[in-house]
């Protein structure tokens, strides 16, 4: 009998007014697993993401983590369930108001009561990691660039050792060689922790560095799911277009929302 | 039809709001009193109400109280009254004109700058970052705010008090020629707790809906950058007319018989 899945969606609906988001989204991902969700701008990955992680609540359908259902979790459930969780963010959502390392050391003060020369150590450790010297961790967010904004939101997003890391578009802005980096970065630091994750992006490169199996999200719907190694025989006409960046296909650019 | 239809959504969309303002009200005040709380937040956003906000108030009730004496001199003294200057001056500023300018002045300040920091953080994933690092964005952002509004700008309107006075003693002493012993045992000689004492509740009140009132707007603030301006303005906007509301009804439940 195989172990129960670490994160579980049956059918998940979510609508903002008449537009529909997700339209009946239903994924599986193992203990350990990396799973890839790719898809074009307005598809709902980010919504998916954050639907997951309570912060926005869909309609219909369920969410389970660790057998846990997520949807209309009570607030003091859902901060100790966000224990298990890292995330790093599309524009990096660091602090700006907090140095770098009490960024990263954030989850560790604040949401794991974890004093403050302890969590230091700690997020110099992580910031080491991601390949950023000690003295980065004295600056502030906005005397970064954007390639190490993006590492220290993923030292942040590993800073608590979580079971369960959420990548949102990890490489979007970023130069093809740093976007390699952080690519790297986030194979090694997962590998090390043994963290489930899932990302979202629409970087076939990253995609295919990152990901154990891929799925492919269009109109609200996982239009297939396969082993990453499989993507480029997909059989499905959607999915090659989207790989390729062909303007011809299946899938036209609604020019009306 | 259509326009009964206007009015209709008109009518939905206010429910709608004041619906969410008592929702995002009551969920930041039980934040307030349960655990975990944040004194270092809150004392800075305390020093941010109360001491940077000492100048401009300072200087808006020393100009008032000048004012109201020149004025009440000038208009007292076409029926020979222009010994009730001292105590105009005193019963205006402690009563009125204190609470409700130091208010405009601290809406103007304080409420657009925690509209325009917290919208910020909203538009740029900052508040949904603090969620996944297993933090209240109600305990960390709302609640060290409100309980900062709600005793800093009694402190404030305290201070205006005494300058306000001092400013009508300066013109009554030095330009209108009063002795100054006399105005000052003018001023006391009708001034009665009550007077300070309803001051202060309305200002603990103003202080309280300027707080709520930037970081409601900030925290519902959608879109970038002309989003948060929104926020901004609206917060200011809306924060001054409670005030005015809440300043007649306060004044009518300790003045109105």
């Amino acid at each position: 009998m195989s172990a129960p899945a670490k994160i579980v969606l049956s059918d998940v609906h979510k609508s903002f007014g008449k537009k529909v988001v997700l339209d009946g989204v239903d994924l599986s991902i193992q203990k350990g697993e990396s799973v890839v969700v790719i898809g074009g701008s307005g598809t709902g990955k980010s919504v998916m993401l954050k639907s997951i992680l309570g912060i926005l609540r869909p309609e219909r359908g369920s969410i389970k983590v660790d057998g846990e259902e997520v949807i209309g979790m009570r607030s003091r459930d859902r901060d100790r369930m966000m224990l298990k969780f890292g995330m790093l963010f599309q524009g990096a959502a660091l602090f700006d108001s907090l140095r770098v390392w009490e960024n990263v050391a954030f989850g560790l003060i604040q949401g794991r009561g974890m004093n403050r020369v302890q969590a230091r150590d700690i997020a110099v450790e992580k910031l080491a990691a991601v390949g950023l010297a000690e003295s980065a961790g004295e600056l502030f967010p906005a005397e970064l660039s954007g390639g190490m904004q993006k590492r220290v939101a993923l030292a942040r997003a590993i800073a608590t050792s979580p079971e369960i890391i959420f990548f949102d578009e990890p490489t979007t802005g970023l130069d093809p060689i740093m976007a390699d980096v952080i690519n790297d970065l986030i194979v090694k630091c997962t590998k090390e922790l043994g963290a489930t994750t899932l990302s979202i992006t629409h970087d076939m490169a990253s995609a295919r560095k990152i990901a154990d199996r891929i799925a492919m999200l269009y109109k609200g719907r996982l239009i297939w799911v396969g082993p990453a190694k499989d993507i480029d025989h997909s059989g499905n006409e959607f999915v090659d277009q989207f790989i390729h960046g062909r303007a011809d296909g299946p899938i036209k650019m609604e020019l009306r929302a | 039809m259509d326009f009964l239809a206007t009015i209709g959504r008109v009518f939905l969309a206010f429910l709608s709001h004041v619906g969410r303002l008592s929702a995002f009200t009551g969920t930041a005040v039980s934040h307030i009193v349960r655990p975990p709380f944040y004194p270092r937040l809150t004392l800075r956003a305390m020093v941010e109400i109360g001491y940077y906000s000492l100048p401009v108030v300072g200087l808006t009730a020393v100009f008032t109280g000048m004012v109201l004496a020149l004025q009440s001199y000038s208009g007292f003294s076409r029926f020979a009254a222009e010994g009730a200057v001292a105590t105009v001056v005193v019963l205006s500023v402690t009563r009125e004109l204190a609470p409700v300018l130091a208010g405009l002045m601290v809406a103007g300040r304080i409420g657009a700058s925690m509209a325009a920091e917290i919208g910020t953080m909203r538009v740029t994933e900052q508040i949904d970052a603090l969620t996944t690092l297993s933090t209240n964005p109600f305990k960390y952002l709302v609640a060290p705010r409100l309980l900062a509004g709600l005793l800093m700008v009694p402190c404030l309107v305290l201070v205006a008090d005494i300058i306000g006075v001092f400013g009508g003693y300066i013109v009554g002493v030095y330009k209108l020629g009063f002795n100054p012993s006399s105005y000052l045992a003018r001023t006391w000689e009708y001034l009665e707790p009550l007077d300070v004492i309803s001051g202060l509740t309305k200002a603990a009140v103003f202080g309280f809906l300027i707080s709520l009132m930037g970081c409601y707007h900030g925290y519902y603030s959608r879109g970038g950058a002309q989003g948060v301006g929104a926020a901004t303005t609206n917060s200011v906007v809306s924060a001054a007319i409670m005030i005015l509301i809440f300043n007649y009804v306060i004044t009518a439940l300790y003045f109105g018989k």
